[in-house]
């Protein structure tokens, strides 16, 4: 389980690395977010709905049954829109409102 | 690479640990008193400590019709009377004023059509708490006299004679080394994970049911200045979803789920529904051959399927990313579920600081709440919160007792405080300047671990654990603590990772001491004393542990029951 950060979207803004629970992000001599220890991610998704430029992912370990796919989030208003890419490009979106509790 | 600045701070109260316990702690002082506070807090207080990724529910709730007693009972139930009533009545009364404050700062939790909140059972109400940390964060971050120092890890308390000064540590951005002399001190560092090998240990090792990085500082710090600890044999262990150990309880109670074996018989009812009887229901029907277990959701509907998603999101997204990756819904596939790896973590066990009902610890000015303190478990997060402010408000009571005498810190008391700072400085300075070592933290580590699984009670082991593996687990420990003095770091950030491995193996020595002391076997899994199989009325007492001259002892307390109080004596 860990992050995957897309370099040609990340934009430096280093809001990933002051929000992670971790401190596992750092920022490249690029200028660009890194991912220090992968290893060490908890999967909380703190970074990925930090990021405006939806440039980090979360995918599960191959160890977790993880099969390639990738999740990232983005804040609209009062909505959550998470996305599912799997590994054969196809898309799945889930709109979370976030003024609605939930269920369980 | 050396410490090149130095830092020297003074403040009335010093909160380490900025997560649920420590931000509520630093709201309540705000709005009883002017007194200037620091929060240090080693990443960054927004996402931090256990919230990070939200919570599904309020788990700890005085609903209508039920009374704060009837909270305690449950607690009491589920940890078979090794409780204090006292500490567990003081928080439950808290419980639904905390509710409402973080209600009025944004929290949305679900109410019916005359306004009341929807209760989830006896003790739970709906929320939507993906962004219960930020809210409360935001809250903080705007106090006047509240300073935030974030990436600053704490390392060492300042005490003498048993009474607390401050604590020390370092910057984990740059070369600074912290001093912050404080009047009072509040530990809100939460409880420890990471102590034994987990559920996967390879790459990722870090999905974990308990934030990774709440590595014990607080317990191992309060250990090594002499604070009393209570029941640490009280281990945690969660069911959990497997692989991505997310949350069984949200599928159990949200769509009536019962836990079964691979024959599809229900199990749950054979061993008993306290938390750690559904563990251990679990471990029997493996060993039994009838594994794996499942939470049973064959046949839920295509909207509860929905649901569960949703929910997961909102506090553990990889449970959801599992599902669609793997393309097959909860309704078509039953919930393979795991026991965790075992922690130390008193909002859900009774783990942590002894102290009083003020949430004061043994050492004077030093107090404890959240997950760190003891002898309160199923405070989760509203009682983390109750435990902030009953603190924060104890703190204020005695800041103005001393300022009425006119205690300041004596010339001599500030001198032995810089004193210890130039101690630690050099200790920074030789793990910063080593690097010859043959071992790093992180085989150190995974040593420290494979030890805790083999002789104490680990996964690998179902838990169980007899009085010779624990004589063993103590003796690699010590070793361990002994090879951990040699252990070199690069930069800040590794510096911080041999206090934390420092931390977990201060902690380990302590839990060793615990589980062999309680000689019965009260909670299953838990504590699976196979010396001693049954529990007896014996045992109806807290075991307890104080370090001093560098030795550990091991002292019993009567129960503390419904109507009594217990207070420090010193």
């Amino acid at each position: 389980m860990s992050i995957a950060i897309n370099q040609s979207k990340c934009v430096g803004c280093g809001r990933c690395s002051q929000v992670c629970p971790g401190t596992l992000i750092g920022m490249g001599s690029d200028g660009k977010a890194c991912m220090l220890y992968p290893k060490d991610c908890w999967g909380c998704c703190s970074c990925i709905k930090e990021c405006k430029a939806d440039a980090i992912a979360l995918y599960l370990g191959a160890d977790m049954g993880g099969m390639g796919s990738k999740m990232s989030v983005a804040s609209r208003e009062q909505y959550l829109d998470w996305k599912i890419e799997k590994r054969d490009g196809t898309v799945e979106t889930i709109v979370i409102d976030r003024k609605q509790s939930n269920q369980y | 690479m050396e410490i090149k600045n130095r830092k020297i701070l003074d403040t009335d109260i010093l909160i380490i640990g900025g997560g649920t316990a420590g931000c509520y702690a630093a709201l309540t002082i705000a709005e009883q008193s002017d007194a200037k506070v620091i929060i240090a807090e080693k990443a960054n207080i927004k996402r931090s400590g256990c919230l990070a990724a939200g919570v599904n529910a309020i788990n700890a709730y005085i609903v209508e019709g039920r009374k704060p007693e009837d909270y305690v009972d449950y607690a009491k139930k589920d940890a078979d009377g090794i409780v204090r009533e006292d500490l567990l009545l003081t928080m439950s009364e808290g419980l639904n004023r905390v509710t409402e404050k973080m209600e009025k700062l944004g929290l949305v939790i679900l109410k019916d059509e005359n306004g009341k909140y929807v209760a989830r059972g006896n003790r739970n109400i709906k929320i939507n708490g993906e962004n219960i940390k930020p809210l409360l964060a935001s809250a903080v971050e705007v106090l006047p006299n509240v300073t935030i120092l974030n990436r600053v890890a704490i390392t060492d308390y300042l005490v003498k004679e048993n009474r607390i000064y401050g604590a020390v540590g370092f910057s984990i951005e740059n070369e600074t080394a912290v001093e912050i002399r404080a009047k009072k001190v509040l530990c809100a560092t939460g409880g420890a994970s990471g102590l034994y090998r987990p559920n996967n240990p390879g790459f990722s090792r870090h999905k974990m049911w308990y934030p990774p990085f709440n590595t014990g500082a607080g317990y191992a710090m309060g250990i090594e200045s002499g604070a009393e600890m209570t029941t640490f044999e009280m281990r945690f262990i969660a069911l959990r979803c497997k692989d991505t150990i997310a949350p069984t309880g949200t599928i159990a109670q949200g769509v009536g789920a019962k836990q079964v074996n691979a024959l599809g018989e229900v199990y749950e009812t054979k061993y008993g529904l306290t938390t750690s009887q559904r563990v251990y229901g679990t471990v029997k029907e493996n060993l039994l051959g009838h594994g794996p277990c499942y939470l049973r959701t064959e046949g839920i509907s295509a909207e509860q399927d929905d649901s569960l998603k949703k929910a997961y999101l909102n506090m553990a997204p990889s449970q959801t990313l599992k599902w669609i990756e793997q393309g097959k819904n909860p309704s078509e596939q039953n919930v393979e579920i795991e026991g965790t790896e075992p922690y130390v973590v008193g909002g859900h066990t009774a783990s942590g600081y002894w102290v009083d009902t003020r949430r004061e610890s043994t050492i004077h000015g030093l107090y404890a709440a959240g997950d760190v303190a003891g002898g309160c478990p199923q405070k989760y997060v509203t009682g983390a919160m109750v435990e902030g402010e009953i603190a924060a408000k104890a703190m204020v009571e005695d800041l103005a007792k001393e300022k009425a005498a006119s205690y300041e810190m004596t010339e001599e008391e500030k001198a032995f405080c810089d004193n210890r700072f130039e101690e630690k400085m050099k200790e920074y300075d030789k793990i910063l300047t080593n690097q010859s070592g043959l071992y790093d933290t992180e085989q150190l580590e995974e040593a420290m671990q494979k030890v805790m699984d083999t002789y104490a009670g680990g996964i690998s082991n179902h838990y169980q654990f007899n009085e010779n593996q624990l004589n063993l687990a103590e003796e690699k420990i010590e070793k361990l603590k002994e090879l951990s003095k040699g252990l070199g770091a690069s930069n800040m950030h590794e510096l911080m990772f041999v206090y934390e491995l420092k931390n977990r193996l201060t902690v380990c020595e302590t839990l060793i001491y615990h589980l062999r002391a309680r000689k019965e076997t009260r909670w299953h899994s838990f504590a699976e004393n196979l010396d001693y199989p049954d529990k007896s009325d014996e045992w109806l007492k807290y075991v307890n542990t104080r370090k001093e001259n560098g030795k550990i002892h091991v002292l019993f307390r009567e129960l503390v029951k419904r109507g009594e109080t217990y207070e420090h004596s010193y």
